[in-house]
Protein backbone atom coordinates (compact mmCIF):
# COMPACT_ATOMS: atom_id res chain seq x y z
CA UNK A 1 0.00 0.00 0.00
CA UNK A 2 1.54 3.21 -1.12
CA UNK A 3 0.32 5.20 1.87
CA UNK A 4 2.02 2.76 4.22
CA UNK A 5 5.51 3.78 5.10
CA UNK A 6 7.65 0.80 6.03
CA UNK A 7 8.41 2.13 9.49
CA UNK A 8 4.78 2.91 10.26
CA UNK A 9 3.75 -0.60 9.25
CA UNK A 10 6.60 -2.02 11.32
CA UNK A 11 5.56 -0.02 14.38
CA UNK A 12 1.90 -1.01 14.07
CA UNK A 13 2.67 -4.70 13.49
CA UNK A 14 5.16 -4.84 16.38
CA UNK A 15 2.70 -3.13 18.73
CA UNK A 16 -0.03 -5.55 17.69
CA UNK A 17 2.19 -8.62 18.24
CA UNK A 18 3.33 -7.40 21.65
CA UNK A 19 -0.23 -6.54 22.69
CA UNK A 20 -1.32 -10.06 21.74
CA UNK A 21 1.58 -11.49 23.73
CA UNK A 22 0.78 -9.34 26.75
CA UNK A 23 -2.79 -10.59 26.60
CA UNK A 24 -2.08 -14.26 25.96
CA UNK A 25 1.17 -14.40 27.98
CA UNK A 26 2.42 -17.37 25.97
CA UNK A 27 6.07 -16.31 26.26
CA UNK A 28 6.00 -15.47 29.94
CA UNK A 29 3.77 -18.35 31.07
CA UNK A 30 4.86 -21.09 28.70
CA UNK A 31 8.05 -20.40 26.77
CA UNK A 32 10.17 -18.99 29.62
CA UNK A 33 9.21 -21.87 31.98
CA UNK A 34 9.95 -24.32 29.16
CA UNK A 35 13.39 -22.81 28.60
CA UNK A 36 14.06 -22.82 32.34
CA UNK A 37 13.11 -26.49 32.47
CA UNK A 38 15.52 -27.20 29.60
CA UNK A 39 18.28 -25.53 31.64
CA UNK A 40 17.41 -27.68 34.67
CA UNK A 41 17.35 -30.82 32.51
CA UNK A 42 20.80 -29.99 31.18
CA UNK A 43 21.98 -29.71 34.76
CA UNK A 44 20.51 -33.12 35.61
CA UNK A 45 21.92 -34.71 32.46
CA UNK A 46 25.47 -33.39 32.86
CA UNK A 47 25.48 -33.58 36.66
CA UNK A 48 28.93 -32.07 36.97
CA UNK A 49 29.42 -28.55 38.32
CA UNK A 50 32.72 -28.00 36.54
CA UNK A 51 31.31 -29.25 33.26
CA UNK A 52 28.18 -27.11 33.65
CA UNK A 53 30.23 -24.02 34.30
CA UNK A 54 32.35 -24.75 31.24
CA UNK A 55 29.41 -25.32 28.87
CA UNK A 56 27.00 -22.85 30.50
CA UNK A 57 27.26 -20.32 27.67
CA UNK A 58 26.39 -22.90 25.04
CA UNK A 59 23.49 -24.25 27.10
CA UNK A 60 21.99 -20.77 27.40
CA UNK A 61 21.95 -20.43 23.63
CA UNK A 62 20.73 -23.99 23.02
CA UNK A 63 17.80 -23.35 25.35
CA UNK A 64 17.20 -20.08 23.49
CA UNK A 65 17.14 -21.84 20.12
CA UNK A 66 14.72 -24.53 21.34
CA UNK A 67 12.42 -21.80 22.62
CA UNK A 68 12.87 -19.79 19.43
CA UNK A 69 10.98 -22.42 17.46
CA UNK A 70 7.98 -22.09 19.76
CA UNK A 71 8.04 -18.29 19.69
CA UNK A 72 8.24 -18.15 15.90
CA UNK A 73 5.48 -20.74 15.47
CA UNK A 74 3.35 -18.66 17.81
CA UNK A 75 4.23 -15.44 15.98
CA UNK A 76 2.86 -16.82 12.72
CA UNK A 77 -0.02 -18.85 14.15
CA UNK A 78 -1.66 -15.58 15.18
CA UNK A 79 -1.35 -14.43 11.57
CA UNK A 80 -2.58 -17.58 9.87
CA UNK A 81 -5.34 -18.91 12.16
CA UNK A 82 -8.01 -16.62 10.73
CA UNK A 83 -6.22 -15.56 7.56
CA UNK A 84 -4.82 -12.27 8.92
CA UNK A 85 -1.57 -12.65 6.98
CA UNK A 86 -3.62 -13.17 3.83
CA UNK A 87 -5.62 -10.05 4.64
CA UNK A 88 -2.41 -8.04 5.00
CA UNK A 89 -1.14 -9.46 1.72
CA UNK A 90 -4.41 -8.81 -0.06
CA UNK A 91 -4.39 -5.23 1.19
CA UNK A 92 -0.95 -4.71 -0.28
CA UNK A 93 0.54 -3.79 3.10
CA UNK A 94 4.27 -3.18 2.79
CA UNK A 95 5.89 -6.58 3.30
CA UNK A 96 9.17 -5.08 4.50
CA UNK A 97 7.22 -3.32 7.23
CA UNK A 98 5.53 -6.56 8.27
CA UNK A 99 8.95 -8.23 8.35
CA UNK A 100 10.48 -5.50 10.49
CA UNK A 101 7.49 -5.34 12.81
CA UNK A 102 7.35 -9.04 13.47
CA UNK A 103 11.13 -9.17 13.93
CA UNK A 104 10.98 -6.26 16.40
CA UNK A 105 8.34 -8.04 18.49
CA UNK A 106 10.47 -11.19 18.43
CA UNK A 107 13.50 -9.19 19.61
CA UNK A 108 11.61 -7.99 22.69
CA UNK A 109 10.37 -11.48 23.52
CA UNK A 110 13.77 -13.10 22.95
CA UNK A 111 15.58 -10.53 25.08
CA UNK A 112 13.22 -11.26 27.99
CA UNK A 113 13.88 -14.96 27.50
CA UNK A 114 17.65 -14.63 27.21
CA UNK A 115 17.92 -12.37 30.25
CA UNK A 116 16.05 -15.01 32.25
CA UNK A 117 18.29 -17.76 30.90
CA UNK A 118 21.53 -15.90 31.67
CA UNK A 119 20.19 -15.36 35.19
CA UNK A 120 19.38 -19.06 35.33
CA UNK A 121 22.91 -19.97 34.21
CA UNK A 122 24.38 -17.77 36.95
CA UNK A 123 22.23 -19.48 39.58
CA UNK A 124 22.19 -23.06 38.27
CA UNK A 125 25.59 -23.38 36.61
CA UNK A 126 27.41 -20.84 38.78
CA UNK A 127 28.92 -19.05 35.82
CA UNK A 128 30.24 -15.57 36.55
CA UNK A 129 29.97 -12.47 34.42
CA UNK A 130 33.08 -10.36 34.76
CA UNK A 131 32.23 -6.65 35.28
CA UNK A 132 34.52 -5.83 32.38
CA UNK A 133 32.60 -8.25 30.17
CA UNK A 134 29.11 -6.87 30.66
CA UNK A 135 29.34 -4.73 27.51
CA UNK A 136 30.48 -7.77 25.53
CA UNK A 137 27.63 -9.90 26.89
CA UNK A 138 24.97 -7.26 26.25
CA UNK A 139 26.27 -6.58 22.71
CA UNK A 140 26.40 -10.31 22.01
CA UNK A 141 22.82 -10.77 23.23
CA UNK A 142 21.53 -7.83 21.21
CA UNK A 143 23.19 -8.88 17.95
CA UNK A 144 22.43 -12.58 18.34
CA UNK A 145 18.82 -11.69 19.12
CA UNK A 146 18.61 -9.46 16.08
CA UNK A 147 19.99 -12.22 13.87
CA UNK A 148 17.65 -14.83 15.34
CA UNK A 149 14.66 -12.51 14.97
CA UNK A 150 15.46 -11.73 11.33
CA UNK A 151 16.10 -15.30 10.27
CA UNK A 152 13.20 -16.56 12.37
CA UNK A 153 10.77 -14.10 10.79
CA UNK A 154 12.03 -14.91 7.31
CA UNK A 155 11.70 -18.67 7.71
CA UNK A 156 8.51 -18.33 9.75
CA UNK A 157 6.95 -16.42 6.86
CA UNK A 158 8.20 -19.03 4.41
CA UNK A 159 6.77 -21.92 6.42
CA UNK A 160 3.53 -20.13 7.37
CA UNK A 161 1.61 -21.27 4.34
CA UNK A 162 3.08 -24.75 4.14
CA UNK A 163 1.69 -28.04 5.32
CA UNK A 164 3.64 -29.59 8.17
CA UNK A 165 5.10 -26.23 9.12
CA UNK A 166 5.47 -27.30 12.76
CA UNK A 167 8.09 -29.86 11.81
CA UNK A 168 9.41 -28.08 8.76
CA UNK A 169 10.39 -24.90 10.57
CA UNK A 170 13.04 -26.46 12.87
CA UNK A 171 14.47 -28.34 9.89
CA UNK A 172 14.83 -25.13 7.92
CA UNK A 173 15.97 -22.99 10.82
CA UNK A 174 18.56 -25.12 12.57
CA UNK A 175 21.17 -25.12 9.80
CA UNK A 176 20.59 -21.42 9.15
CA UNK A 177 21.09 -20.37 12.76
CA UNK A 178 24.16 -22.52 13.40
CA UNK A 179 26.46 -19.48 12.97
CA UNK A 180 24.50 -17.64 15.68
CA UNK A 181 24.80 -20.60 18.04
CA UNK A 182 28.55 -20.80 17.47
CA UNK A 183 29.23 -17.06 17.59
CA UNK A 184 26.98 -16.34 20.55
CA UNK A 185 28.32 -19.30 22.50
CA UNK A 186 31.93 -18.25 21.99
CA UNK A 187 31.24 -14.62 22.86
CA UNK A 188 29.23 -15.62 25.93
CA UNK A 189 32.00 -17.97 27.07
CA UNK A 190 34.42 -15.07 26.77
CA UNK A 191 32.07 -12.90 28.83
CA UNK A 192 31.79 -15.67 31.43
CA UNK A 193 35.60 -16.07 31.43
CA UNK A 194 35.30 -19.78 30.76
CA UNK A 195 38.53 -21.78 30.30
CA UNK A 196 40.62 -18.68 30.87
CA UNK A 197 39.07 -16.80 27.94
CA UNK A 198 39.35 -13.04 28.11
CA UNK A 199 36.86 -10.43 26.97
CA UNK A 200 38.81 -9.45 23.86
CA UNK A 201 38.50 -13.00 22.53
CA UNK A 202 34.73 -12.55 22.35
CA UNK A 203 34.62 -9.50 20.09
CA UNK A 204 35.50 -11.26 16.80
CA UNK A 205 32.53 -13.56 17.43
CA UNK A 206 30.35 -10.52 18.04
CA UNK A 207 31.52 -9.34 14.62
CA UNK A 208 30.24 -12.60 13.14
CA UNK A 209 26.88 -12.02 14.83
CA UNK A 210 26.73 -8.50 13.39
CA UNK A 211 27.43 -9.76 9.87
CA UNK A 212 24.81 -12.50 10.28
CA UNK A 213 22.20 -10.00 11.50
CA UNK A 214 23.01 -7.59 8.66
CA UNK A 215 22.82 -10.30 5.98
CA UNK A 216 19.49 -11.69 7.17
CA UNK A 217 18.13 -8.22 7.89
CA UNK A 218 18.79 -7.01 4.37
CA UNK A 219 17.85 -10.38 2.88
CA UNK A 220 14.62 -10.46 4.85
CA UNK A 221 13.59 -6.95 3.83
CA UNK A 222 13.84 -7.85 0.18
CA UNK A 223 12.73 -11.51 0.29
CA UNK A 224 9.86 -11.48 2.79
CA UNK A 225 7.35 -10.05 0.29
CA UNK A 226 7.93 -12.65 -2.42
CA UNK A 227 8.03 -15.39 0.23
CA UNK A 228 4.57 -14.65 1.58
CA UNK A 229 3.18 -14.16 -1.92
CA UNK A 230 1.64 -17.12 -3.63
CA UNK B 1 -11.98 2.03 -19.47
CA UNK B 2 -15.63 2.99 -19.81
CA UNK B 3 -16.59 5.74 -17.35
CA UNK B 4 -18.59 4.33 -14.44
CA UNK B 5 -17.04 0.89 -14.71
CA UNK B 6 -15.06 -0.36 -11.73
CA UNK B 7 -14.08 -3.65 -13.33
CA UNK B 8 -13.62 -4.40 -17.01
CA UNK B 9 -12.43 -7.79 -18.20
CA UNK B 10 -12.19 -9.03 -21.76
CA UNK B 11 -11.13 -12.60 -22.55
CA UNK B 12 -9.21 -12.71 -19.27
CA UNK B 13 -7.44 -16.01 -18.65
CA UNK B 14 -6.09 -17.39 -15.38
CA UNK B 15 -4.23 -20.69 -15.27
CA UNK B 16 -3.14 -22.90 -12.38
CA UNK B 17 -0.25 -24.85 -13.89
CA UNK B 18 -1.77 -26.16 -17.11
CA UNK B 19 -5.35 -25.93 -15.84
CA UNK B 20 -7.33 -22.92 -17.08
CA UNK B 21 -9.19 -21.74 -13.96
CA UNK B 22 -10.65 -18.82 -15.91
CA UNK B 23 -10.93 -19.49 -19.61
CA UNK B 24 -11.67 -16.18 -21.27
CA UNK B 25 -13.80 -14.11 -18.90
CA UNK B 26 -15.57 -11.06 -20.24
CA UNK B 27 -17.60 -8.97 -17.83
CA UNK B 28 -17.95 -5.50 -16.34
CA UNK B 29 -18.90 -4.18 -12.94
CA UNK B 30 -20.34 -0.69 -12.65
CA UNK B 31 -19.81 1.62 -9.72
CA UNK B 32 -22.46 1.16 -7.04
CA UNK B 33 -23.54 -2.31 -8.14
CA UNK B 34 -24.04 -5.37 -5.99
CA UNK B 35 -23.05 -8.07 -8.44
CA UNK B 36 -23.74 -11.71 -7.64
CA UNK B 37 -21.45 -14.38 -9.07
CA UNK B 38 -23.44 -17.56 -9.21
CA UNK B 39 -22.15 -21.00 -10.04
CA UNK B 40 -21.35 -24.48 -8.85
CA UNK B 41 -18.33 -25.38 -6.73
CA UNK B 42 -15.17 -25.20 -8.83
CA UNK B 43 -16.82 -22.97 -11.43
CA UNK B 44 -14.20 -20.27 -10.93
CA UNK B 45 -16.01 -17.77 -8.67
CA UNK B 46 -13.27 -17.60 -6.03
CA UNK B 47 -10.56 -17.39 -8.70
CA UNK B 48 -12.43 -14.53 -10.35
CA UNK B 49 -12.68 -12.66 -7.04
CA UNK B 50 -8.99 -13.22 -6.33
CA UNK B 51 -8.08 -12.07 -9.83
CA UNK B 52 -10.14 -8.89 -9.32
CA UNK B 53 -8.22 -8.32 -6.07
CA UNK B 54 -4.91 -8.56 -7.92
CA UNK B 55 -3.94 -11.74 -6.10
CA UNK B 56 -4.12 -14.21 -8.95
CA UNK B 57 -2.27 -13.18 -12.10
CA UNK B 58 -4.13 -12.86 -15.39
CA UNK B 59 -2.00 -14.34 -18.15
CA UNK B 60 -4.02 -13.36 -21.22
CA UNK B 61 -6.73 -10.91 -22.18
CA UNK B 62 -7.38 -7.50 -20.66
CA UNK B 63 -8.41 -6.72 -17.10
CA UNK B 64 -8.72 -3.27 -15.59
CA UNK B 65 -9.85 -2.70 -11.99
CA UNK B 66 -10.30 0.79 -10.57
CA UNK B 67 -8.30 2.12 -13.49
CA UNK B 68 -5.31 -0.16 -12.99
CA UNK B 69 -4.29 -2.78 -15.53
CA UNK B 70 -4.17 -6.04 -13.59
CA UNK B 71 -1.63 -7.55 -15.98
CA UNK B 72 0.96 -4.84 -15.46
CA UNK B 73 0.02 -3.08 -12.24
CA UNK B 74 -1.94 -5.43 -10.01
CA UNK B 75 -0.23 -4.36 -6.78
CA UNK B 76 -1.73 -0.88 -7.16
CA UNK B 77 -5.22 -2.35 -7.03
CA UNK B 78 -4.77 -4.12 -3.74
CA UNK B 79 -5.04 -1.24 -1.33
CA UNK B 80 -8.28 -0.09 -2.95
CA UNK B 81 -10.12 -3.41 -2.82
CA UNK B 82 -11.18 -5.53 0.13
CA UNK B 83 -11.39 -9.30 -0.29
CA UNK B 84 -13.26 -11.18 2.39
CA UNK B 85 -12.97 -14.92 1.93
CA UNK B 86 -13.82 -17.83 4.16
CA UNK B 87 -11.62 -16.40 6.92
CA UNK B 88 -12.21 -13.08 8.61
CA UNK B 89 -8.56 -12.00 8.88
CA UNK B 90 -8.96 -11.11 12.55
CA UNK B 91 -6.74 -11.51 15.63
CA UNK B 92 -8.71 -13.49 18.19
CA UNK B 93 -6.74 -12.19 21.21
CA UNK B 94 -7.59 -8.59 20.36
CA UNK B 95 -10.92 -6.84 20.83
CA UNK B 96 -13.02 -5.63 17.92
CA UNK B 97 -11.84 -2.09 18.55
CA UNK B 98 -8.18 -3.18 18.63
CA UNK B 99 -8.59 -5.12 15.38
CA UNK B 100 -10.16 -2.15 13.63
CA UNK B 101 -7.60 0.21 15.16
CA UNK B 102 -4.80 -2.00 13.82
CA UNK B 103 -6.06 -1.50 10.27
CA UNK B 104 -6.74 2.17 10.83
CA UNK B 105 -3.16 2.73 11.96
CA UNK B 106 -1.86 0.91 8.87
CA UNK B 107 -3.76 3.19 6.53
CA UNK B 108 -3.50 6.33 8.64
CA UNK B 109 -7.23 6.54 9.39
CA UNK B 110 -8.40 8.74 12.24
CA UNK B 111 -10.11 7.76 15.49
CA UNK B 112 -13.28 9.32 14.12
CA UNK B 113 -13.14 6.95 11.17
CA UNK B 114 -12.80 4.01 13.57
CA UNK B 115 -15.89 5.09 15.48
CA UNK B 116 -17.78 5.67 12.24
CA UNK B 117 -16.85 2.21 10.94
CA UNK B 118 -17.95 0.56 14.19
CA UNK B 119 -21.19 2.49 14.18
CA UNK B 120 -21.90 1.54 10.56
CA UNK B 121 -21.50 -2.11 11.49
CA UNK B 122 -23.81 -1.73 14.47
CA UNK B 123 -21.01 -2.41 16.94
CA UNK B 124 -21.67 -0.52 20.15
CA UNK B 125 -19.10 0.48 22.77
CA UNK B 126 -19.60 -2.59 24.92
CA UNK B 127 -19.32 -5.05 22.02
CA UNK B 128 -16.31 -3.19 20.60
CA UNK B 129 -14.34 -4.08 23.73
CA UNK B 130 -15.04 -7.81 23.53
CA UNK B 131 -12.23 -10.08 22.35
CA UNK B 132 -12.82 -11.47 18.87
CA UNK B 133 -12.30 -15.02 20.13
CA UNK B 134 -15.47 -14.66 22.20
CA UNK B 135 -17.68 -13.40 19.35
CA UNK B 136 -20.31 -15.18 17.28
CA UNK B 137 -19.70 -15.79 13.57
CA UNK B 138 -21.94 -12.87 12.66
CA UNK B 139 -20.17 -10.48 15.00
CA UNK B 140 -16.80 -11.54 13.59
CA UNK B 141 -18.07 -10.92 10.09
CA UNK B 142 -19.22 -7.44 11.10
CA UNK B 143 -15.80 -6.76 12.56
CA UNK B 144 -14.06 -7.81 9.34
CA UNK B 145 -16.43 -5.61 7.34
CA UNK B 146 -15.60 -2.72 9.68
CA UNK B 147 -11.97 -3.33 8.70
CA UNK B 148 -12.94 -2.90 5.03
CA UNK B 149 -14.69 0.37 5.89
CA UNK B 150 -11.77 1.78 7.85
CA UNK B 151 -9.44 0.71 5.04
CA UNK B 152 -11.63 2.79 2.70
CA UNK B 153 -11.99 -0.14 0.29
CA UNK B 154 -13.82 0.98 -2.83
CA UNK B 155 -14.50 -2.49 -4.22
CA UNK B 156 -15.70 -5.19 -1.81
CA UNK B 157 -15.08 -8.72 -3.03
CA UNK B 158 -16.94 -11.18 -0.81
CA UNK B 159 -16.65 -14.94 -1.09
CA UNK B 160 -19.61 -16.69 0.55
CA UNK B 161 -20.23 -13.86 3.00
CA UNK B 162 -23.39 -15.50 4.37
CA UNK B 163 -21.62 -18.75 5.29
CA UNK B 164 -21.80 -19.58 8.99
CA UNK B 165 -24.32 -16.85 9.79
CA UNK B 166 -27.77 -17.41 11.25
CA UNK B 167 -30.84 -15.74 9.77
CA UNK B 168 -30.45 -12.60 11.84
CA UNK B 169 -26.74 -12.38 10.95
CA UNK B 170 -27.57 -12.74 7.25
CA UNK B 171 -30.19 -10.02 7.47
CA UNK B 172 -27.69 -7.74 9.20
CA UNK B 173 -25.05 -8.49 6.59
CA UNK B 174 -27.45 -7.68 3.74
CA UNK B 175 -28.34 -4.38 5.38
CA UNK B 176 -24.65 -3.55 5.82
CA UNK B 177 -23.90 -4.30 2.16
CA UNK B 178 -26.79 -2.13 0.98
CA UNK B 179 -25.55 0.64 3.22
CA UNK B 180 -21.99 0.22 1.92
CA UNK B 181 -23.21 0.64 -1.63
CA UNK B 182 -25.22 3.69 -0.62
CA UNK B 183 -21.99 5.11 0.80
CA UNK B 184 -20.16 4.70 -2.50
CA UNK B 185 -18.74 1.17 -2.40
CA UNK B 186 -19.22 -1.47 -5.07
CA UNK B 187 -19.82 -5.09 -4.08
CA UNK B 188 -19.11 -8.31 -5.94
CA UNK B 189 -20.11 -11.43 -4.05
CA UNK B 190 -20.05 -15.14 -4.68
CA UNK B 191 -22.71 -17.05 -2.82
CA UNK B 192 -24.61 -20.30 -2.71
CA UNK B 193 -27.44 -18.47 -0.92
CA UNK B 194 -29.22 -18.06 -4.23
CA UNK B 195 -32.58 -16.61 -3.24
CA UNK B 196 -31.21 -14.29 -0.57
CA UNK B 197 -28.35 -13.09 -2.74
CA UNK B 198 -30.59 -12.51 -5.74
CA UNK B 199 -32.76 -10.23 -3.64
CA UNK B 200 -29.66 -8.38 -2.53
CA UNK B 201 -27.92 -8.18 -5.90
CA UNK B 202 -28.57 -5.58 -8.54
CA UNK B 203 -27.24 -7.96 -11.20
CA UNK B 204 -26.42 -11.65 -11.47
CA UNK B 205 -23.79 -13.30 -13.63
CA UNK B 206 -23.35 -17.02 -14.05
CA UNK B 207 -19.88 -18.52 -13.70
CA UNK B 208 -19.47 -21.95 -15.25
CA UNK B 209 -16.39 -23.87 -16.30
CA UNK B 210 -14.19 -20.84 -15.80
CA UNK B 211 -16.34 -18.68 -18.05
CA UNK B 212 -18.77 -15.89 -17.24
CA UNK B 213 -22.25 -15.46 -18.66
CA UNK B 214 -24.02 -12.19 -17.92
CA UNK B 215 -27.68 -12.87 -17.12
CA UNK B 216 -28.75 -9.29 -16.62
Amino acid sequence: MKSHSTLRVARVVAAKDLRIEMRSRVVTNQVVPFAALVMVMFAFALDDDTMLERVGGGLVWLATLFSLFIIIQRSFVIETTDGALDALRVAGVDAAGIFLGKAAALVVQLLILETTLVGGAIVLYRVQVQPTSIVLLVTCMLLATLGLAFVGTLFGGLAAGMRGRETLLPLLLLPAIAPVLIGATKATEAAFGISGMVTSEGWPWVGLLAVFAAVFGVGGLSAFGPLIEE
Amino acid sequence: MTPGNIVEMHDAVVVYGDYPALAGVTFNVSKGEILLLQGANGAGKTTLLRACAGLTPIVRGTAVVLGHDLRTDRNSVRHRVGLLGHNNGLFSDLTIRENVTFWSRLVGASDEEIEAALERMGIDGRLANVRVGELSAGQKRRCSLANLVVRRAELWLLDEPHAGLDTRGRDELDAILRQAVASGATVVLASHEIERSRQLATRVVQVSGGQVRDRS
